[in-house]
Order: C-alpha cells, then structure tokens, then sequence
C-alpha cells in the first residue's frame, strides 16, 4: 500500500531533488555559458553569471583552429567500436557465469572488478611497449581494445546482474523444446535482457567517451578523440578559459543529447531487477 | 618538335616526382599557448617553401611533458620534432634522447641565438633544442598606484622596496592588493617563484656534496618573508594562485604589483587588461646585500627526437621556425609586439622592437640569468628555477606542496622547511647522489 504523503512534504521533497540535480549540472552549466563570453569576462572576478556580452567568437576560433568532425569521428568510433566489441565477448561470458556457475566464478567476478583497482598509469609503459611492438600507437583499432578491456569488467558484471533476473526454467523451457547454445543465448536471452543490454551499452559508451587518460596517451593525430580536442584548449600561462569550455561544450553536446533521449532507457536498465 | 616536347614533359615529370618523392608530413607535439598557436597559423608558409606537410597536436603543458616523455623513453616514435622546455632539454641531450643540432644551416646564424638560451639549451656545449622564445621574470607594477603613493619604481629594486611599495599600494577598501605572486604547488608554478626567491636572498637547493639545504638561514629568511609580504599585503587565498590566477587579477586591476614571467607582458599591455596603459616594469628583485636577483629563465624549444624517420624535414622546420625571417613574417602581419621574444639577440636590435615598452627589459632580465651560476655560493647542479636532474621534478612538486601548507596557514615556515629537507635527502639517497 502506498504511503500518504503530504502536499508541503512532496513540496519540499520536490525542492530538494530540484536543488541537487542543479548542484550536479552546475558545472556544465557553467562551462557553455563561459563559453559564451570573452577572455576577459570568463576570468572576471567576482563572476559574471548571465549579465554579460554574449559572443560566438569562442566557437569560431576553436572551429578555425581544429579539425572538429575528425576528433568526433574517433570518439564515435573508439566508443562504439569497443561497446560493440566489449559485448560481444561479455555477454556469453556472463551467460556462463549467471546460469552455468561454477565454484570460482564469485572470485572470477571480483577479480575481474579489482583490475579497476590499479591506477592506469601503473601500466602506461608495458601497454605502450605492446603498443610499439604490435603497432598501434596512434590507431583507433588499438585505442577500441584497450577501452574495451578497461570496461569490460564493468560490462560482465552488469550483464551477470541482469541475466540473474532472469528465471533459469525459461532457459532450460528453450532447451527442452531443442534449442542451441547459440538459439539460447540469441533468442531467448538476449530479447529478456535488452533493457540490461542497452543500459549497459549505453553506459559503456559514456565511458569510453570520456576516457581521458589513455586516449590521450595513446594516441597523436590519426586516432585522436575529443578528449585530445579538448586537452588542446588548456595552458599554464594564458587566457584560455572561455575557448576551452566552448571546446568541452562541442565536445560533451553529443553525448549529453544522447544521454537526454535516452534517459528512459537508461534509468530502466540500471533499476532493472530492483523491484520484484 | 614532337621530341622536344616530350623530353619537356618528361623532365617536368621526373622533377614532381622527386619533390613528391622528398615532400614529408612531420608531427609536431606542441604546448597550447600564443605564440606556439601563431605558429600554426604560419604553417602554410612552411608547406610552401619546402613542400613538407606538418601535423600539429596541441597538448596542455603537463600532458604534454608526460605524453613526450613516455614516447621518448620507449623510442615511440609518435613525433618528428617536440616543444620541450630548458629542464628537459640538457638531461635528454645527455641520454641521446635527443638529435644534436650542430649542423644548422649558415643562414640560420645559431650565434644569433642569445647565450643564456643556447647554454640552456645545451648539454656539453652541443645545442639540442632551438628556442622558439624565451622568457625570464620581471616586476610589472600599475605606474598610476605607484605615482599616488608618492613612490618611484627603480628599475632594480630589492625585497625590501617591493614590500614598502606593497604596503603602500594595498588598498582593501578597493579591492587592490599591494602584491601578487604564485603560491600554487607545483615545480613550475609555485616551486619556480620560491625557488628564484630563494636564489635572491643567497638560499640554494644543495650543496657541492649534494646535501639538502633547507635548514639553512638562506631559506628561512626567503620563506618568512615570503610568507609575511603575501598574509600582509597579498591577496586572499594566494597559495593557490598560479599564473593564470595572478594575471586575471592583475587585468582586473587587483594587484599593485606582480613579479611573474616576462611572456606576461604581452598579456597586461594587452586589449584583455583593464590596466594596459598604466603598467611598468622592473627586475625582479633581490634581498640586500644579495647580488643575485629573482629572475628565472626558461625557453620554449623544438628538438628532434633522436629515432625519427623524417630528421632532415624536421631540422628544415626547426630552421624555418625559430629564423630571423619567421620573426619578420610575424611582424609583418601581426606587429612587432606579437613576435616571439627572447631568442635571438638581433630581435632586440631591431629598431622597430625597441619601441615595444617590454622588449629591453625582458632583455634585460634574460641576461641577467645565469644558469650555471643561479645563486650566491656554488652548486652541482644547472638550472636557476629547477636543478636540471630527473629527481627534480617529482621531489620539488613535493616541495612545494609542502610551501603552499605553509602559505595556507596548514603548517608553520620552520614545518615545512624541516619536511623540505627530509623529502629532498631521502630522494638524493634514494638516487645514489649522496
């Protein structure tokens, strides 16, 4: 039974939850509105919020001095390459672990978590040696690789949450009625789980969007991604403020559209399972 | 006829092709600031003189020191020519990092390079980086503050006249602070502005043995008054101020007096300062007593990395940007302002130049610097901001976080110095240099 709640508890409970989704978003906010304004008024102290010169100046000389769609073409590639990628090698390794375990597989999975533990630079050196060797450095097929092995403890182990939800008997039904390995996975499990694929996918994107410390270090011109675009904005000795944050807002527009039509599914994937 | 033709073409053919043939893309790694922007902006002048392609990737200074040090160490071979900086350069030049660049050209006039440059620039007297423009450090003072307070800047004042004119100046009710400097932690920001400072009032970081010399009363006497001047007449929370910080500060008109890099005057004098036509600028100053000043030096400069395929169109690029002629282009389009100083010492001969109100003073300030000779009493090392080893950089960031706790009020001088001195012997031990 639902509990009553009181028009001026729902009123500022309402408040509260307005308060902090601004608290989160103000530094976005901040940024494309500094985006908007000269050198001079985006270090003006105290800060101008809205009562300035609005300008596009910013966004003309960032589109002059860079090649945009290029650092955009790779982080969509390098993105989507290593989610696609990442969950094809996911998918029937959580199908193993949720619904064939084994006595190991609880320490597989934290396992495979602690790896997330290590701090990336602990192994710049060897990944880039390997890099060299196998000859990678500055290509976007390496950069999908290494984005999908870094998220991909992360993929498993939601898709293992997910297919958990999943009542064993419609699988073993599926096989009764003489169904593959193959027809299990792609046709029974797959179609119940797609809220969870899609949330996961949809989440592993973004972070391979916003990897900002081996796509930086990995790469040069040919496989550079907007992280690198942005990286470029940024100086020690110089008035930079309100080019940089008109590169981040170029930089972060596609993914926060994303994000923006995909709320739904992405808020049900990742409560999936949390009712019952 | 229908003969001759044809040898023609074929001639013509034969030659495109070879230009094809000799024709480079090189990739530069650069850092993100004005002038190194402006060059890009010249590429095409390049492309058409040589037939080379260049591929720019702009990165931010610190990304960009760990981006270049990762491919050079492990031979990578992402870059043709890097921006590196006078710390890198003698101590990749000694690892045969780096390609030597004694083989310039003798249009290029290499003895035009000003000699503190190319000394820092050097490793055993054999050049490896070719500066792209240089700076030292410098008072830059609000000339209209100073005539209201009754005083005259000298053009080389010491501490103690720095702190009177602070005093004079502060004006909290206006929100003008008498002094602003860099406290941030860092061993390019905060850690170069404590160590100059230390220099000026005869502090050095080792002895001839290598031994720490925090616990010396160099140090204690730089720090407190550091210390002192900033909690009396600086502005709040100056121990996170870098730069950047400061600059916007001055240009608002917040400061009476900054003492900070020279590439800055450009920047005060410039159409974002709300001050341009009220600055002036001196030395840097010194205690009394204490013949050297606060002044540091620093290049922005182009190396080969030694391994790259493409050296000769790289060496043609370093010829092309950092030549007399590219100064002239610079200056042809953008005014004589914009061109990038404090590298060739025929730049500061130039009439033209000696009109813009910084030029003799940054000139000035440069000679000034002695990298081999940065403080008072002898020291093993070269460098005048930083000790060109490769302990530097990790132990002095250390350092220097423990100077801005200091500036914080988190920890008293005399904590600080005492961690100072632990930290930088454990990192000698550790390094066998003791």
């Amino acid at each position: 039974m639902a509990r009553s709640v009181s028009s001026r508890r729902k009123l500022i409970n309402t408040g509260f939850a307005w308060a902090i989704g601004l608290l989160i978003f103000f530094p976005i906010l901040w940024t494309i509105l500094t985006s908007f304004k000269t050198e001079a008024q985006a270090i003006a102290s105290p800060p101008i919020f809205l009562g300035f010169d609005w300008t596009l100046e910013n966004y003309s000389i960032v589109m002059e001095r860079s090649n945009y769609a290029r650092f955009l073409w790779n982080s969509i590639l390098i993105a989507g390459g290593s989610t696609i990628l990442g969950l094809i090698v996911a998918v029937p390794a959580a199908w193993s672990m949720a619904f064939v375990p084994s006595r190991r597989t609880k320490d597989i999975l934290l396992w495979m978590l602690s790896t997330k533990m290590l701090p990336a630079v602990g192994v710049l050196y060897p990944i880039y040696l390997l890099f060299i060797q196998l000859g990678l450095l500055d290509s976007r097929a390496g950069l999908v690789i290494v984005m999908m092995l870094i998220n991909l403890p992360i993929i498993v182990w939601m898709l293992y949450t997910y297919f958990r939800e999943i009542p064993v008997e419609i699988l073993e039904a599926a096989r009764m009625d003489g169904a593959t390995l193959r027809e299990e996975v792609l046709y029974i499990l797959t179609p119940m789980a797609i809220p969870g694929i899609a949330s996961t996918m949809l989440l592993n994107f973004i972070l391979a969007w916003n990897e900002a410390f081996w796509t930086l270090n990995l790469t040069a011109v040919n496989a550079a991604p907007l992280t690198a675009f942005i990286a470029s904005y940024s100086s020690p000795e110089g008035l930079f403020f309100a080019k940089l944050s008109a590169a981040s807002t170029m930089a972060i527009a596609p993914i926060l559209i994303l994000g923006w039509f995909s709320q739904k599914q992405l808020v049900r994937g990742l409560t999936f399972g949390a009712v019952k | 006829m229908y003969l001759r033709n044809a040898l023609r073409a074929a001639t013509a053919l034969s030659l495109v092709t070879v230009a094809a043939a000799q024709a480079e893309t090189i990739t530069i790694a650069t850092v993100n600031n004005g002038d190194m922007i402006r060059m890009q902006g010249y590429t095409d002048d390049f492309t058409a003189k040589t037939g080379h392609e260049v591929e720019w990737v702009t990165l931010e200074e610190n990304v960009l020191r760990q981006r270049v040090t990762t491919d050079i160490t492990t031979k990578g071979g992402q870059f043709d020519i890097m921006t590196i900086g006078m710390y890198e350069t003698p101590i990749w030049g000694a690892n045969d990092w780096l390609v030597a660049l004694d083989d310039l050209s003798a249009e290029y006039d290499v003895d035009d390079i000003l000699p503190a440059m190319r000394n820092g620039l050097s490793h055993d007297g054999t050049l490896f980086a070719a500066p792209f423009y240089g700076e030292s450090s410098m008072v830059m003072y609000r000339t209209d503050l100073m005539e209201a307070a009754g005083l005259e800047m000298p053009t080389a004042p010491t501490w103690q006249f720095i702190r009177e004119a602070a005093a004079a100046m502060d004006n909290p009710a206006e929100d003008i602070n008498g002094v602003c400097l860099r406290g941030k932690a860092g061993w390019g920001e905060g850690g170069a502005f404590i160590t100059v400072t230390g220099n000026s009032f005869g502090a050095r970081w080792f002895d001839e043995d290598w031994n720490a010399q925090f616990d010396q009363p160099e140090w204690k006497a730089a720090l407190d008054f550091y210390v002192n001047l900033m909690n009396d007449y600086g502005p709040e929370g100056y121990a996170t101020n870098g730069f950047n910080e400061n600059l916007s500060l001055f240009n608002q008109g917040k400061c009476g007096m900054w003492i900070d890099a020279t590439v800055a005057a450009s920047f005060v004098t410039g159409d974002d300062s709300t001050v341009a036509d009220h600055v002036g600028f001196a030395l840097a100053p010194n205690a009394e007593g204490v013949e050297k000043r606060a002044n540091w030096l620093w290049a922005w400069a182009l190396a080969i990395p030694a391994g790259t395929q493409k050296e000769a169109a790289a060496k043609e690029f370093i010829e092309w940007a950092t030549s007399k002629d590219y100064i002239e282009l610079v200056a042809a389009n953008e005014g004589w302002a914009n061109v990038p100083p404090g590298a060739r010492t025929s730049l500061y001969e130039t009439p033209e130049y000696q009109e813009v109100p910084f030029a003799q003073m940054t000139l000035d300030s440069i000679n000034a610097a002695d990298p081999t000779n940065p403080t008072v009493k002898p020291v093993p090392y070269v460098g005048i901001q930083f000790v060109a080893i490769p302990e530097f950089a990790g132990m002095a960031t250390e350092v220097s976080q423990e100077f801005s706790a200091a500036y914080a009020g988190q920890q008293t001088v005399d904590e600080a110095l005492a961690k100072a001195q632990a930290i930088t012997n454990e990192t000698m031990e550790a390094a066998g240099y003791r």
